[in-house]
């Protein structure tokens, strides 16, 4: 066989080796979407977004109390963890090599690894145990604390991107350093920060953990966030392991509109980033 | 050299440096208002960056700092009591490449340098713009497209608008860094014959790798090599009878 005939076979396996790990590494996602879409699509009705939790043992209820706590508590997380987040993360990046942005990355990585449930115990601790009752705050502190460290590293890595001569020629304007950092470096590539921010929301509406020791879930519509809250992760938590056929029902359906919530905040995402090519020319 | 006219920058045994590394070597040098000047030499003689020395850009440089005196109209640059800030609205500088804002249009992008300092009325920056613009002949090409993005433009636009930007806030002195390096002839040409028209208002100094735009652009020409001023005057005499070999051998093509 020839050199090129060779090149081409080997080319061949190559390709079709990444194609197989594609297969794979998308495989888990299709079947986790397909499983959850035949057992909870049935279960969703106008009611289930409306409705209550039926006392044990009816049928008809809805996890409207969930929806509403997990949007109190990621949003009032985000009202915490986002300005924290992306100011840090601009301060990274405008002084990469201060000895504080070498610190902050490193907190921001050990945080970043360090179990959810760790952070949860963390604000038991430090609100719940001090308060002496539960609360959805506690609980929007805890998702906050999450939020930051993954915002401060997408946020650096995006005002990375921007040129470094946009800086210099807002600064040879005259430009004093924090406005050159937040209304040109940072405006410059405010979609790509945004894009971080919303996969970090995604990422903690998701969690469960946290939520455990600190909003402790709860039958009723709750809208104070001084008081135990139900969020949709704690919902499937709670019926998936009760002991009701219609709990289970109730789960997954439950499960599928927090997926659904998370998959409309990740193409929220791709969509800011899509549109993020700006400075590129 | 043109001693009827008035100096606007002077350096004084000005030596610029990165850490322990000296770029600029124990440099004076004087400018007069409202002349083109232009510094030519090798790359990495520390021509850009005696430039940027003028308007302390050059200690953003990582381990940038300066021995020696600048003096913008005999006051000195680098005085504890003077502002980076306030100096750069009044040193304007242009870059190699064209650097227009992404985000903003082509009527805030002008308008970029004027707010720092100052309310200015809706009024009163309609009327800047427009005569920056025309400063720097692009008014034509953009007037019914203000509100545009800049990023619209060709090269040769966005590097007008980034002299309109500069020229905004009425600065003394405009620095221009290779200014048409990125650009294409027609793009380059268009910059030269704007320079004759701004030197009435400034004071030009400009980087260029290219001695034909020295000769074509400049009144004096200062030659850089090795970080050292080796040779200054006027243009003609620069380019017709140096005083230097090392100058005669850079200027008919020898080496750099």
């Amino acid at each position: 066989m020839s050199a090129l005939g060779r090149r081409r076979v080997r080319s061949g396996i190559m390709t079709g080796l990444t194609v197989l790990a594609v297969v794979v590494a998308v495989a888990p996602l299709l079947f986790i979407l397909g499983d959850l879409v035949a057992k909870g699509i049935g279960n969703l009705s106008p009611a289930f977004f409306t409705r209550l939790p039926a006392p044990a043992g009816e049928t008809g209820g809805g996890v409207a109390h969930a929806i509403v706590g997990t949007l109190l508590m990621v949003g009032t997380a985000c009202l915490i963890g986002l300005p924290v987040g992306i100011l840090a993360g601009i301060y990274c990046a405008e002084y990469r090599d201060s000895r504080l942005a070498w610190a902050v990355r490193f907190v921001a990585d050990v945080l970043n690894g360090t179990p959810s449930i760790v952070v949860g115990v963390f604000a038991w601790t430090w609100i719940v145990a001090s308060q002496q009752h539960f609360s959805g705050f506690a609980g929007s502190v805890a998702l906050a604390i999450l939020m930051v460290p993954m915002v401060t590293r997408t946020t650096e890595e995006m005002v990375l991107l921007v040129p470094h001569s946009l800086r210099e020629a807002a600064l040879a304007l005259g430009y004093p350093r924090w406005r050159t950092s937040l209304l040109i470096v940072a405006r410059t590539n405010a979609p790509g920060i945004v894009t971080g921010a919303l996969l970090a929301v995604a990422r903690v509406a998701g969690e469960t953990a946290p939520l455990l020791f600190t909003a402790l879930g709860s039958q009723y519509m709750v809208t104070s966030l001084r008081e135990p809250m139900a969020a949709l992760p704690l919902t499937v938590y709670t019926y998936a392991t009760g002991p009701y056929e219609e709990w289970h029902r109730y789960a997954w359906a439950a499960a599928l509109v927090l997926i659904l919530v998370v998959f409309a905040l990740s193409l929220g995402a791709r969509l800011a980033l899509r549109r993020s090519s700006a400075f590129r020319g | 050299m043109a001693d009827a006219a008035r100096i606007r920058i002077e350096t004084d045994k000005l030596t610029a440096l990165y850490g322990k590394f000296t770029a600029v070597k124990g440099v004076s040098l004087r400018f007069a208002a409202n002349q083109v000047h232009a510094l030519i030499g090798p790359s990495g003689c520390g021509k850009s960056t005696f430039l940027r020395t003028l308007n302390r850009m050059h200690e953003l440089s990582e381990g940038g700092w300066i021995t020696g005196r600048v003096l913008l109209d005999g006051e000195d640059v680098y005085a504890s009591s003077v502002s980076p800030m306030q100096l750069r609205r009044r040193v304007g500088m242009v870059f190699q490449r064209p650097t227009p804002f992404p985000t903003m249009t082509i009527y805030e992008n002008v308008a970029a340098g004027l707010r720092l300092d100052r309310r200015v009325s809706r009024a009163e920056l309609d009327d800047v713009v427009e005569r920056a613009l025309r400063g720097a002949a692009l008014w034509d090409e953009v007037k019914d497209r203000l509100r545009a993005s800049a990023m619209g433009l060709s090269g040769g636009q966005q590097q007008r608008l980034c002299i309109a930007r500069t020229i905004a806030p009425a600065p003394e002195v405009i620095l221009l860094d290779e200014p048409t390096a990125s650009l294409d002839p027609l793009g380059t040409q268009r910059i030269e014959e704007l320079l004759f028209q701004l030197k009435r208002e400034y004071t030009i100094v400009i980087v260029t790798h290219n001695m034909q735009q020295a000769a074509r652009v400049s009144d004096t020409t200062t030659f850089f090599y090795m970080g050292e001023m080796v040779e200054t005057g006027l243009t003609r005499e620069i380019f017709t009878a140096p005083a230097h070999e090392q100058t005669e051998a850079y200027i008919t093509g020898r080496f750099g």
